[in-house]
């Protein structure tokens, strides 16, 4: 499958892939790793006129926490997100979701900026960085915005970033304390995108009080979702299986599955259930560690 | 487009259209239809090539991302001293049936086995998600990656005698 064709350019700095989307107007798209873009325009579910590659520009790709956030450059691969000393070490949520996103060869090019940009409820990031209360930093002609993660999803395909802008970083309060977090979601095979996925964060006092938390929920509603309801009954518990229970239920409650190929709506809730469960222990006795 | 590609040490340069897929310039216009085609939607791992020393989809990257690109595809993979150990643990572990998947899941494995000498099963097998095979099943491949494992560290190498069960 071919697809349509464009102009593609390459250009060597920010200023300049702005200003090229500014004279190019709206037919133009942004190319990052070009696993969800390319397989769009083969099937010719999209047909860009120009296409923007962002690889030339330095200083897009990066991990590192600094003024008290982990901060991640928005060309960032997943091979690179997974391979990172700090991921490894403190943030074990990105090995649990890299780990499952797609397959080595897809995660030596998709970015962790193109998962988000994309703007699909089925991919893994968008629950993850809801979970650990992430914002997402804009790039335009006028300088640059922060837009927390909340307010970035807009609908099917479509996100905070408007025409002629850039995301260029998501970051994402440093892990602090006794922090855990984990992700899991159930696929059909190997590489699937999510039955249904949740991404959970948990800081801890030293008695064990929940001072924090983040549920994220993948592919089970038409936005990514935050579960608010099970947060609220986790803040200032002592989490216990009473507490991870009724999170738990009341996530499987909020959430919005449409039945597909995947499975029919009961099971999906049942899955969000089984899996806020699951992976709220982990998250908690990681935090204990 | 006027791009240049270093394909197995040989410096091309091709005019594409920058819509071609890298797959495309591969067989097409170099000529090395080593590279397969699966399924052509980024799901058979049969276009599997080394691109900058990782292991890519070539069916879902499209020739002008490669530009001044290090490729190696299977072609590349013997050299005058002889196969690869990686194709010699196919050879020996009987690890291909057909051969559709094999380019690619060979180069899928030569990316691994760099990054992780000494893999365990359960992460070879993770290590090739993105390659289906249809015929051979499995197993053989992951004793011929065990294999070529072994022989790139001069370790002792392990049995390839046919296991029945
Ligand atoms: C076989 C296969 C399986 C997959 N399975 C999964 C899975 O299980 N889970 C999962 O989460 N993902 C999955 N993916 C998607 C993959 O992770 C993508 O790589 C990712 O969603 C998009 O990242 P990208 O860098 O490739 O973006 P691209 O495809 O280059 O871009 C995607 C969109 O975002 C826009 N964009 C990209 N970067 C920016 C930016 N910096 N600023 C503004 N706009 C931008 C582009 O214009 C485009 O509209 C799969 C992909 C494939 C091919
Ligand atoms: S042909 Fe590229 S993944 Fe199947
Ligand atoms: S050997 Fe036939 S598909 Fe793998």
């Amino acid at each position: 499958m071919i697809a349509e064709n464009f102009v593609y350019s390459a250009p060597t700095s920010l200023s300049e892939a702005i200003s090229l989307l500014h004279e190019y107007g709206d037919d133009a798209k942004i190319l990052a790793g070009g696993h969800s873009l390319i397989p769009m325009m083969k099937l010719r579910f999209a047909a860009p006129t120009h296409l923007i590659d962002l690889k030339d520009i330095p200083g897009l790709s990066y991990v590192r926490e600094e003024d008290g956030y982990l901060k991640i450059g928005a060309m960032t691969r997943e091979v690179e997100m997974e391979d990172a000393a700090v991921v490894r070490e403190k943030y074990h949520i990105f090995g649990d979701a890299t780990k499952l996103i797609a397959d080595p060869q897809v995660r030596n090019f998709g970015t962790i900026g193109g998962n988000l940009a994309h703007g699909d409820a089925a991919n893994d990031h968008p629950a993850v960085m809801i979970a650990l209360g992430a914002e997402v930093e804009i790039a335009s002609q006028d300088g640059k915005r922060i837009v927390p993660i909340d307010d970035f999803f807009y609908g099917f395909y479509t996100t905070a970033v408007q025409h002629g802008e850039v995301l260029t970083e998501i970051r994402l309060p440093a892990a602090n304390g006794r922090y855990g977090t984990a992700y899991h979601k159930a696929e059909r095979k190997a590489g699937d995108y999510a039955t249904a996925g949740v991404a959970v964060m948990v800081q801890l006092d030293e008695q064990g009080q929940c001072l924090r938390a983040g549920i994220g929920l993948t592919n089970v509603n038409p936005l990514p979702m935050r579960a608010s309801r099970s947060e609220a009954v986790l803040v200032g518990s002592q989490l216990t299986a009473e507490v991870i229970e009724q999170a738990a239920q009341m996530a499987s409650e909020d959430c919005n599955p449409s039945a597909d190929l995947r499975g029919d709506e009961d099971y999906k809730r049942h899955l969000v259930k089984v899996i806020t469960k699951r992976m709220l222990h982990q998250a908690i006795s990681r935090a204990k560690k | 487009m006027e791009i240049t590609l270093t394909v197995n040490g040989t410096e091309h340069t091709v005019q594409v259209e920058p819509r071609t897929l890298l797959v495309h310039v591969i067989r097409e216009t170099l000529s090395m239809t080593g590279t397969h085609i699966g399924c052509d939607t980024s799901s058979c791992g049969a276009c599997t090539i080394l691109v900058n020393g990782r292991s890519a989809k070539s069916c879902t990257l499209l020739a002008v991302q490669a530009n001044g690109a290090e490729i190696i595809t299977v072609e590349g993979l013997a050299t005058t001293e002889g196969l690869h150990p990686i194709q010699e643990g196919f050879h020996l572990n009987h690890a291909l049936h057909c051969g559709f998947c094999t380019p690619g899941v060979m180069l899928r494995a030569v990316e691994l086995l760099e990054k992780n000498p000494n893999p365990t099963e359960e992460e070879i097998r993770w290590g090739i998600s993105g390659n289906l095979c249809r015929c051979t099943g499995y197993n053989n491949i992951v004793k011929a990656i065990q294999w070529a494992s072994a022989k790139m560290q001069n370790k002792e190498l392990p049995s390839t005698e046919p296991e029945f069960v």
